[in-house]
């Protein structure tokens, strides 16, 4: 018998706000899955109502073959680590992690609770009280208290937002390798989209309450459905472009004068104003005039006005001759001396990185949000 | 020159500038604790062991009489020991009363709080005594309270409210109640609403989550809340003296008495004896409440 989590049509309204509308969401037993999205995008609401600490407006939420929306979150086979983590501050981390086995009156406490804390690594540390531990510690702490009862579904409601990159990205990793010890499904929250490629099976990218886009890490980021996704996940250029018509199973495609190809399985639209977009490091820049590769997609006529210099690459504007700027990024492997602001280059790049957004999506949807 | 003056040097006089003038904020407060705490104590310690034949017309001469002490507990051990029960009394009625108002103000009272909270201090604004006085006529035998209890048989035909010991503990608990309410209240709504939803989350129940979450995080405001209730309970002698008879006096009934016959040895030993019986209890109290690690 397997126990996905199930939500179909589930909406939540707030007074005058709209905070998730008909969603649904399968998600599979034992999967790392996460809801990515901006503040205020819905995804904590829509955990919570898993979590059974809010209700849905309508719809229902299954697991396995129990249906589950109405059920106080008490009685729910599921569990949560809590935005900045809520442990206990009267209760000693051992008592932290046994609240949930006391409750349920489970036997061998003393061994199950060293077990688990062990998993975490802080086996030395039940005596304490969680003011007296790190960030860090009191999030391994939280997700000990939480993954102890063996949830169907474990909860994770920005669980590394309070911590600083270094110990974010540690905790990444070991947040991936308990939930392949343990095997148990993890709902992730996060707005952070590097966490969420790092870590989750599969993505579910929300904005304004609604899914925009699923489908695991490599999917989203390669073929975007959406502007919103082309700019939260990664960064892209998205410039105007117009269908001209098909050839060889490829759009042809006018992008102010230059011509492009594009696959049609990469299409989201197939005809009229287009967004034609390309990532930053799929783009090679090549000196004027150079000869492009046989099905090459090129621009000609840019001229570099930016260059920043990262370590491991480069990061190149170039401006083209309607006046928009695209950014670039080259892998500095010392292959060739870097370009100078104000040279002439032409930009190359595979039609099978190319892809075709409907243009009547905001060019700038999910930019800003980058910065948080 | 001045530009040679050593560092060091200069760096002393500006210490010791900045502990001056530390001093001179202390200054004020120091003074006023000086003035009305020690000076009053040591007067009242003093009075304690005066010669208890003396009287205000003859005046009264030192001489240890450490015996006062011996005596005033012989005479006035009762109502000594009904002061202490009436507090208790009065302290375990506000907990019931307003544990509930001050938890229903902190998490249930929306944009009521204030109001809520408004209503909790509203009768501050009467004397005390008013109010205690309001009690009398609410109690008193032809009262509409009395005919309406003797009216449901809740009350015999020649039952009474006033001057009972239930009057008594009622006026205590009545006045006393805000100060039981506001600490709580302050500690109540301190409380993360995210510790009570991982209680629920954790398998515990609305009533679990309460015993095992949030009674304990709002123990500072329990012990607060007591504290601010007995120890001024037990000192009291209005609400006895207008709704009690003198079977319902208390320690404090006595001592205004005597201070006002003039007997001031014996009333200020009753003083010092009630002042340090609370004290002891105070201490006992707050060692076993164990709240220092939560505040």
């Amino acid at each position: 018998m397997t126990s996905d989590l199930v939500l179909t049509g589930i909406s939540k309204q707030f007074s005058g706000h709209r905070a998730v509308h008909e969603l649904d969401l399968t998600v599979p037993q034992g999967e790392f899955f996460a809801l990515l999205g901006p503040s205020g995008c819905g995804k904590t609401t829509t955990l919570r109502m898993v979590a059974g600490l809010e209700e849905p407006t309508a719809g229902t939420i299954r697991l396995g073959e129990q249906d589950i929306t109405g059920l106080r979150p008490y009685k729910r086979p599921v569990n949560t680590v809590f935005q900045n983590y809520a442990l206990f501050p009267h209760l000693d981390i051992f008592e932290n992690v046994a609240f949930g086995l006391r409750r349920r009156g489970i036997k061998e406490v003393k061994q199950k609770v060293g077990e688990m804390l062990d998993l975490v690594e802080l086996g030395a540390y039940g005596k304490r009280k969680p003011g007296q531990l790190s960030g860090g510690q009191q999030q391994r702490v939280a997700l000990a208290r939480a993954l102890i009862n063996r949830p169907q579904v474990l909860l994770l409601d920005e669980p590394l937002g309070a911590l600083d990159l270094k110990l974010r990205r540690q905790m990444q990793i070991e947040l991936k390798r308990i939930q392949t010890e343990v095997g148990i499904t993890f709902v992730h929250v996060t707005h952070d989209q590097e966490e969420a490629m790092t870590m989750a099976d599969t993505i579910a990218v929300m904005n304004a309450g609604v899914i925009e886009q699923l489908g695991s890490p490599a999917e989203l980021y390669d073929l975007p459905a959406t502007t919103f996704v082309a700019n939260f996940l990664g960064q892209s250029n998205l410039v105007r472009a117009t269908i001209l018509g098909q050839a060889d199973g490829s759009l042809v495609v006018d992008v102010h004068g230059g011509k492009v190809t594009v696959p049609v399985p990469r299409c989201r639209v197939t005809e009229g104003d287009v967004w034609m977009g390309i990532r930053p490091e799929k783009v090679f820049l090549a000196p004027a005039g150079s000869e492009e590769d046989a099905g090459s997609n090129v621009l000609r006529s840019a001229v570099v006005t930016d260059v920043s210099y990262i370590g491991v690459s480069t990061q190149y504007l170039a401006k083209l001759p309607w006046g928009q700027e695209l950014t670039m990024f080259e892998q500095n492997t010392g292959a060739r001396a870097a370009l100078k602001v104000g040279d002439a280059v032409d930009l190359h790049w595979q039609p099978s990185h190319t892809f075709v957004l409907d243009a009547a999506q905001d060019a700038h949807a999910g930019v800003e949000d980058i910065a948080e | 020159m001045s530009a040679i003056v050593p560092v060091s040097a200069a760096g002393k006089t500006e210490r010791s500038g900045r502990r001056l003038t530390a001093y001179l904020l202390l200054l004020p407060g120091g003074l006023w604790l000086l003035l009305f705490f020690v000076v009053p104590i040591v007067t009242l310690l003093a009075a304690s062991l005066y010669d208890p034949d003396g009287s205000i017309e003859a005046g009264f001469s030192m001489t240890w009489s450490w015996h006062n002490y011996v005596d005033a507990l012989a005479d006035y051990a009762r109502p000594f020991g009904r002061s202490l029960w009436y507090a208790l009394l009065t302290t375990a009625f506000c907990l019931l009363l307003g544990y509930p108002l001050a938890y229903a103000i902190a998490f249930k009272a929306g944009r009521w709080r204030n109001v809520m909270l408004a209503l909790v201090i509203a009768p501050f604004f009467t004397s005390f005594l008013i109010r205690t006085l309001s009690w009398k006529l609410l109690l008193s035998d032809n009262g509409f309270v009395v005919d309406a209890l003797k009216a449901v048989h809740i009350l015999g035909s020649d039952g009474r409210l006033l001057a009972t010991t239930a009057a008594v503990v009622t006026g205590l608990t009545y006045n006393f109640l805000p100060f039981m309410v506001l600490p709580l209240y302050a500690s109540l709504e301190k409380i993360d609403h995210r510790l009570i939803e991982a209680g629920g989350d954790l398998f515990a129940g609305p009533f679990t989550t309460f015993r095992t979450v949030t009674l304990p995080l709002s123990m500072p405001g329990v012990v607060a809340g007591t504290l601010l209730t007995f120890i001024p309970a037990a000192g009291d002698y209005i609400n006895a003296q207008l709704l009690g008879t003198p079977k319902q006096r208390m320690i404090g009934n006595d001592i205004q008495r005597l201070f006002a016959a003039g007997a001031y040895p014996t009333a200020a030993a009753l003083s010092v004896t009630l002042m340090a019986a609370i004290v002891v209890l105070v201490l006992f109290y707050v060692r076993r409440a164990g709240t220092e690690e939560l505040v």
